[in-house]
């Protein structure tokens, strides 16, 4: 006879009970097992039966997605006539707008094939045996370099020069979040190294000093510092490109607030570590390359992963400089006569593709401390 | 290759050479004028009471600690803030902690390579030989893909051991090898570094020990207060302590 706690002696059978009986015995238990806990379940019950009813209803029940007439389909402003709920067919119609802001349309092939090959190359390392090929690893390690400059333009090919102040959109974001977080990791590293160390004084001041003075202001005020006022420091007629200038105070700013996150996990190595890798004879570099970083790292796995998705949403404020990112977009569509007052389909489909975003990350955190486990007892 | 090789025959006669060795933790004293020869394949035990200064003193010798006065001479070279000289040293001294201080993300095979491979440019397949010999040396072998954190104390200070010889060191420091161990594991290790002191190396070892350093040691040091109180070779020094301090330490330790 099993017993399970907190639960009184009771005949069970032996057989394993089926799925339902599973279920509703585990509904008794759990959100059943007391009058309170029974009310507070009717209570949220109701609670989500209104949210997502209300949702469900307004997004997909009585919202419009397209017009079909004469055996087309279009997306145009008919397609909403008559719906009271959402009217996805402005998100459908606005797709460029969205995803590639004011890049121009006849240059559009160059940032879709060069997006379409990192989802590609995404897919292809679904499968774990090309993520260790080189033909895969080589491009995506690259891809900063290649996507930039196919965005940008080349001399070949016939591509025209696109200046970034024509950049936006969800490529912009990504372009922004991507490279802030891929830099300024180094950069935590090193100055959080550089904080620690103990032989240095006049580098550990300089760390000490750049983190606390960077952290200690919104990421607003780096913005407005790198690009308004950087260019007054640079000699006449040398014009710093907008997005590099927006680029650079992203990656200063979370360099200092990685390299906090580095310092935990590097506190968190016990000094043994250190005294064993020098008393074999390993230098400080080797030290840390081999020894102390590798298992902070995996300690710091959460910590950094939530500061990459914080900073891929902080990069909306961009906007704010001049840049038209994502969110930017979204407030600005709404301002195209056609489609006017429809700022709520805007803002929901952006907080979804942020949400699908970040959400996508945080479950490679998870696969990557999964991973990592694995390699300890 | 034997230990004998190992200590090596060409070089000074005395390995380790400490003079007027002085050191300060902020206030505190904590070496008071050390004056310290080890020979050539000499066996030394180092006992005392807790806060006594033993572990500091070994650890001094590989500049795990750093001494503010007095001069350190290993195989020749001097101790100094010089991190060239450092690095030379740490190549030809091996240690042993109290907590075994293995890499847990490595493999106990990967354990042993590394130093060899970073530090002494051997290649990764003679890195790899040398590792497995050791560790058929010291008794588990087949522990060689398993990590740290997989293993029992007493075999995990066994590695400790094999990746300390893998650097084919000319010293070995042993800092308390076998306190932070199970009685039942004691033995395993106590045989290890016996086999080891009969095979010619030069050996410091923090120990409370005594069969131990009875059976093995060419000399043993009791230290008290950051002083060294008494040296003696194990005959004299079991059997005819002369000093006061000494005697009331015996007198604890050998009691039960």
């Amino acid at each position: 006879m099993r017993i399970e706690t907190g639960q009184s002696l009771q005949p069970f059978q032996f057989d394993a009970p089926r799925l339902a009986r599973a279920a509703l015995r585990w509904m008794r238990q759990n959100l059943f097992n007391s009058w309170f806990n029974s009310l507070l379940t009717v209570l949220a019950l109701a609670i989500i039966y209104e949210v997502v009813s209300g949702l469900a209803s307004w997004g997909l029940f009585n919202a419009a997605l397209f017009h079909f007439a004469d055996g087309t389909i279009s997306f145009g402003r008919d397609a909403c006539e008559g719906a009271t709920g959402a009217c996805w067919a402005f998100v459908v119609s606005n797709w460029y707008l969205f995803f590639f802001g004011t890049y121009p349309y006849d240059e559009r092939w160059r940032p879709l094939l060069a997006f379409g090959a990192i989802i590609v190359l995404g897919l292809v390392s679904i499968h774990p045996r090309a993520r260790k090929s080189w033909w895969v690893r080589g491009p995506f390690l690259a891809s900063p370099v290649w996507v930039l400059l196919m965005v940008r333009g080349v001399g070949v090919l016939d591509m025209q020069l696109v200046d970034s102040a024509n950049w936006g959109g969800l490529m912009l974001s990504l372009i922004l979040g991507t490279i802030g977080i891929v830099a300024s990791f180094p950069i935590g590293i090193l100055l959080a190294l550089g904080r620690r160390s103990k032989k240095m004084p006049i580098i550990k001041a300089l760390c000490v000093v750049y983190i606390e003075v960077i952290r200690g202001v919104p990421l607003i005020t780096v913005l407005f510092m790198s690009s308004v006022v950087l260019p007054l420091f640079l000699p006449e007629g040398f014009n710093l490109d907008k997005v590099l200038r927006a680029q650079v105070g992203i990656i200063f700013f979370s360099g200092a607030y990685l390299a906090e996150v580095v310092r935990g996990g590097l506190q968190a190595i016990p000094n043994g570590q250190e005294e064993a890798a020098h008393a074999l004879g390993l230098n400080y570099a080797r030290t840390m390359g081999f020894i102390v970083l590798p298992q902070a790292l995996r300690i710091m796995i959460p910590s950094l992963v939530s500061g990459a998705i914080g900073l891929f949403k902080d990069t909306s404020l961009v906007g704010i400089i001049g840049l038209i990112d994502f969110l930017a977009i979204a407030q600005l569509s709404t301002g195209n006569p056609t489609w006017i007052g429809r700022n709520v389909e805007a803002y929901v489909f952006i907080a979804a593709v942020y949400w699908l975003f970040c959400f996508n990350m945080s479950r490679y955190s998870m696969r990557l401390e999964g991973r990592l486990k694995t390699g300890h007892a | 290759m034997n230990n004998a090789q190992a200590s090596g025959n060409g070089g000074p006669a005395n390995v380790i050479e400490m003079v007027h060795v002085n050191k300060w933790f902020g206030e505190f004293h904590v070496l008071k004028d050390i004056d310290l020869t080890v020979k050539r394949q000499e066996r030394v035990v180092i006992c005392g009471p807790s806060g006594s200064g033993k572990s500091t003193l070994i650890r001094t010798i590989n500049r795990l600690e750093e001494h503010q006065r007095g001069q350190i001479i290993v195989d020749g070279t001097e101790l100094t803030s010089d991190l060239k000289n450092i690095e030379i040293i740490r190549r030809e001294v091996g240690m042993v902690f109290q907590q075994f201080n293995l890499f847990p993300h490595l493999t106990v095979l990967a354990n042993i390579m590394l130093a060899p491979i970073w530090v002494r440019k051997t290649p990764k397949e003679e890195a790899a030989r040398l590792a497995r010999e050791l560790l058929v040396r010291v008794g588990i072998p087949e522990q060689a893909d398993k990590y740290p954190g997989q293993l029992s104390g007493g075999q995990q200070q066994r590695v400790a051991i094999a990746r300390a010889l893998a650097m084919q060191p000319k010293i070995m420091l042993f800092d308390e090898p076998t306190s932070a161990l199970d009685p039942e594991m004691i033995k395993e290790v106590l045989d290890v570094m016996r086999e080891l002191a009969h095979g010619g190396m030069t050996m410091i070892v923090v120990t409370h020990e005594m069969g131990f350093a009875r059976e093995v040691a060419d000399r043993v040091i009791f230290m008290d207060g950051g002083q060294i109180v008494e040296a003696a070779p194990p005959a004299e020094f079991f059997s005819n302590p002369k000093e006061d301090r000494t005697k009331l330490f015996l007198s604890q330790i050998l009691h039960h």
